[in-house]
């Protein structure tokens, strides 16, 4: 199998289109972000290729037409029953050494890449053909969250294989008399966002409109806090085009939601030194107003984006991009034209004269 | 925060300094006939151009400024919300006061500005490039008036030549010539500078319409040229470096002294030669530049002091020799300058206004030249060749014992120069004695005295009733005079978290070392990495910029000329802060946000 080796994990920035069958359309959308600027949680996929060898290693077909023979798919006991049973066995596959060694590696790598023992990652199913329904069935059970160590790992890949024998899934693929083997599964293994500070950026200035600006607002810990208003968070105003910070305004964040030491998210009061402190670096905030301009420009309209810094990763590499949307309030309203739509050019002088007669600047700042 | 400015009749004579105002014009100075009119007005205190206080002659250009100013505003060109300019000088200081058009003659004056204006920008490249041969006639003009003590006997030639007139007479009429030549030299100044202004700011209310949260420092550098004349003195020192680097001569730089140096790079041979034959050739004209903002005839000038431009040099050589880049990325600024305006282009919201963008930056374009040059050619060249004049004129007065020194001409009124001008000539035609050599020391000596004393009294920022809004768009320009720098000054600088606010002169932060000094004489004082705090720059500081990390100032707008400079350099620079130099300490951190227009004091 020496000849599949690179294929077996995809580290994210390494995608490819190529590779969008191997991976699937999870892993792809996520490599596609972070080949485009706009980066993402690390992380790899462990491709198809891994499945169809454990699979055959496993004489997985032989397993699954011993327990879907004479299945009754109306009895929902039986095929509960059946399907159980399968998928227990994927989870008990015995993946070829090569392959689960490559796993193991590159969740070791990604320790180190994030100076980590052990770093939680979300372990979750890709598969390859998001079409079909029973490609769906299969995203069902298939997210495990906060696992920790290459044992876990690879036991969740498992689990995300066996989803792909949820008992709806079967059924369908049953009732439609396709080959169980025509979906096949990539895992996708990416970090756990562990926030520094977290919140929301627009590409324009919320207050009014102007597309120059990138505003920010930023606090302690997980995201949550600015979402949903419970604090109020440091505002920032950047410059677009500059990548100057016109405006900053640091607020009282008098809780943050913080990760406990059994990987739990919960409320608490924010230390008392860091109420008042800026919850982000200059160069933390012009990182996310890079990520947040280049959103707009992969998109190609004003964004809303939610972003993280990660207390994990490097400086530099620390700004985590987790969602990004159209912007609503000011695209609905429409370009904000100077020169009145239509009108022509008017004559150069009779402009200057008004500006001579109220200097716009005396009213700004 | 203090109730108001100090009225101008409130203001007193520092001890010491009692007659001052026999220093200056008696038109010049408040007045108990005009106190009402004067008590009514705003008058802030013109640190930019005059930040000590003023020789008695060296006021005669301050006058030709600002008549020059206001008679453009008032008189030639209408500008429709703008007169001209009132002044007064204040123990030695000079105070300004911005003459508002009465509101009636508004529209009348708009029509009248549309078509003079619209001459102007219609016919620009044109115009402006007359506008470099007449002032480089009139450097010619002043250039030939020459100085020297009367003769003896007058040569042969002018008897035998059928002359009819002689040395006396025309050293009279040469010192008027020189006054006149100044005075032409002011109308030159503000042929153009407001246009160009307003061309401008134009512009600028287009980018602030379109981008509310748009920086003054981002429409700068749209608008700002790459080539540009003023910066020309520090690139020919870069280029003398590189010339010395590259012909293998930099040893002589270790001499220390200019004549050492010379004599080392003439040992040198043809190398050294050629070196200091492009040195002369760059000197002229560029290297008459003052250290200052040229309006100060103690100011020094590069030509005149060549030890300065010399150690410049000498940074720069040592600079090279440790790898360092000291080249103006013009490449790499014109890049930067287009992807600029490309993305604010892009984020417009429409065709029409990426057309009235194009249309209005293109106009800026071709006027702002003339804003950021004019300075070299008047405040700089033609003003050294001024003092130069009136340096040999002083001479000769020095020469027949009228004064001790040739300086001492600066300590005399414009108008009472003609006078010890007659008594000279008519003591050379009788012969008879001169009353100059028991009459003028005498009065030179105290005039001293009392400038000491002026220069020891911390003037006011402003004085008077402020207005409620600053609207009079050059004195935003130019002098950096807003709403909020009036509120600043009453409340004193400091806001309550220990910050300065000022104009946001040049993008960036920095933090470091400050690096307090008063004057050009302290400029060797600056070290690597610190801050530079200063009542004001002048474009003549430009070599030390490599080394320091931001600049602050006392004042200046964003048009001020070292925020021109700073901007070009790369730095952060606050500038308008009222009382950096006040409040700051040498080797005290500070850190300094050009992009917010902010200083703070960090121990």
């Amino acid at each position: 199998m020496s000849h599949h080796e690179e294929s077996v994990v995809v580290w994210f920035e390494s995608y490819w289109p190529g590779l969008k069958n191997e991976v699937g359309g999870k892993a792809s959308s996520l490599g596609e972000m972070t080949n485009a600027g706009l980066p993402v949680p690390p992380g790899f996929a462990v491709t198809t290729t891994a499945y169809r060898h454990a699979h055959d290693a496993g004489d997985l077909d032989a397993m699954i037409a011993h327990y879907l023979h004479r299945l009754d798919i109306t009895d929902t006991d039986m095929v509960h029953e059946r399907c159980h049973a399968i998928r227990e066995r994927v989870r008990a596959v015995a993946i070829p050494t090569e392959v689960e060694s490559q796993i193991r590696h590159a969740y070791e790598e990604l320790c180190r890449r994030t100076n980590s023992v052990d770093v939680p990652v979300a372990v979750r199913s890709s598969a390859t053909s998001e079409d079909s329904p029973d490609a769906s069935f299969a995203g069902e059970h298939d997210t495990y969250l906060w696992i920790r160590g290459a044992d876990d790992v690879v036991d969740a890949v498992r689990r995300c294989w066996a989803s792909l024998f949820t008992d709806r899934a079967t059924c369908y693929r049953e009732e439609m008399g396709y080959e169980h083997r025509s979906v096949e599964m990539c895992v996708v293994v990416q970090k756990m966002v562990h926030p520094k500070s977290a919140g929301v950026a627009f590409t324009l200035d919320p207050t009014n409109g102007d597309r120059s600006q990138i505003a920010i607002d930023s606090s302690w810990g997980f995201g949550e806090a600015v979402v949903a208003g419970e604090v109020t968070p440091d505002n920032y105003l950047i410059d677009k085009v500059m990548f100057d910070i016109t405006k900053r305004v640091v607020s009282a964040k008098t809780h943050e939601y913080v990760l406990t030491d059994d990987d739990h998210v919960r409320k608490v009061e924010t230390p008392e030194d860091r109420v008042l402190q800026p919850s982000l670096t200059d160069a933390e905030i012009k990182g996310i107003a890079r990520l947040a301009k280049t959103a707009e420009q992969h998109y190609g309209s004003p964004q809303d984006i939610e972003w993280a810094v990660d207390a994990d990763l490097p400086e530099g590499e620390n700004v985590i991009l987790l969602q990004s949307r159209p912007e609503t309030v000011w695209s609905k309203k429409g370009p904000k034209t100077v020169v009145s739509p239509g009108a022509k050019a008017g004559d150069f002088m009779s402009s200057i004269v008004s500006t001579l007669m109220s200097p716009l600047h005396t009213k700004s700042d | 925060m203090a109730e108001g400015f100090p009225r101008p009749s409130e203001i007193e004579t520092p001890a010491g300094a009692e007659g001052w105002q026999e220093l200056y014009s008696y038109s010049g100075v408040f007045s108990p006939e005009r106190s009402e009119y004067e008590d009514s007005m705003f008058w802030f205190q013109d640190g930019v151009h005059w930040p000590k206080a003023l020789l008695p002659w060296d006021a005669a250009l301050m006058e030709m400024a600002i008549i020059g100013l206001s008679q453009y505003n008032t008189r030639h060109l209408l500008v429709p919300p703008a007169n001209g300019i009132d002044f007064r000088i204040v123990n030695g200081y000079c105070y300004l006061s911005p003459v508002p058009a009465p509101e009636a003659d508004i529209p009348m004056r708009a029509e009248h500005f549309t078509q003079r204006a619209g001459h102007y920008f219609m016919n620009w490249n044109e115009l402006y490039d007359n506008w470099l041969i007449k002032i480089r006639d009139l450097v010619k003009e002043l250039e030939s008036l020459d100085f020297e003590p009367l003769p003896e006997i007058e040569d042969l030639e002018v008897v035998t030549s059928g002359r009819g007139t002689g040395s006396g007479g025309e050293i009279q009429a040469n010192y008027f010539k020189l006054l006149n030549a100044a005075s032409t030299l002011w109308q030159y100044h503000f042929e153009f500078l407001n246009l160009g202004y307003a061309a401008y700011l134009d512009f600028f209310g287009f980018c602030k319409t379109a981008f509310p949260g748009i920086s003054d420092l981002a429409i700068a550098k749209m608008v700002a040229g790459v080539e540009v004349d003023l910066f020309r003195p520090d690139e020919e020192l870069k280029r003398l470096a590189k010339m010395a680097v590259d012909t293998g001569i930099t040893d002589a730089f270790k001499k220390g002294d200019v004549e050492g140096t010379c004599e080392a790079l003439r040992a040198t041979g043809s190398a050294g030669e050629a070196w200091i034959s492009s040195f002369q050739q760059a000197a002229e004209p560029w290297f008459n530049f003052s250290t200052g903002s040229g309006f100060s005839s103690q100011d020094k000038i590069w030509i005149e002091n060549v030890e300065i431009p010399f150690d410049f040099i000498g940074d720069y050589i040592k600079n090279l020799q440790s790898g360092g880049d000291i080249a103006r990325p013009t490449e790499a600024i014109t890049a930067e300058r287009d992807r600029i305006v490309n993305e604010y282009t892009a984020l417009l919201a429409s065709d029409e206004d990426r057309e009235a963008f194009a249309g209005k930056l293109g106009l800026a374009r071709v006027v702002f030249p003339y804003v950021e040059n004019h300075n070299f050619y008047v405040e700089h060249w033609s003003h050294s060749v001024i003092w130069r004049k009136m340096k040999s004129l002083g001479a000769v007065f020095a020469k027949a014992g009228f004064f001790n020194e040739p300086e001492d001409i600066f300590m005399l009124k414009r108008h009472e120069v003609p006078d010890a001008l007659f008594d000279l000539y008519h003591s050379w035609a009788a012969p008879a004695p001169a009353r100059g050599p028991s009459y003028w020391p005498k009065i030179i000596e105290r005039r001293k005295e009392i400038l000491a004393a002026l220069n020891a009294w911390k003037a006011s920022p402003a004085l008077g009733t402020p207005p409620e809004v600053v609207t009079e768009p050059f004195t935003i320009m130019l002098w950096g005079i807003t709403s909020d720098s009036i509120a600043n000054w009453l409340g004193g600088g400091e806001s309550e978290d220990g910050t300065l606010k000022g104009m946001m002169a040049s993008g960036g932060v920095a933090e470091g070392p400050a690096r307090v000094i008063f004057g050009p004489d302290q400029i060797n004082e600056v070290q690597e990495g610190e801050i530079l705090v200063a009542p004001l720059t002048a474009p003549s500081w430009a070599p030390i910029f490599g080394k320091i990390l931001a600049t602050v100032t006392d004042t200046g707008g964003m048009m001020s000329h070292a925020a021109i400079v700073c901007r070009e350099y790369g730095l952060p620079a606050v500038t308008g802060t009222g009382f950096a130099t006040s409040l700051i300490k040498t080797g005290q951190r500070i850190r300094v946000d050009g992009s917010s227009g902010t200083v703070t004091i960090l121990d």
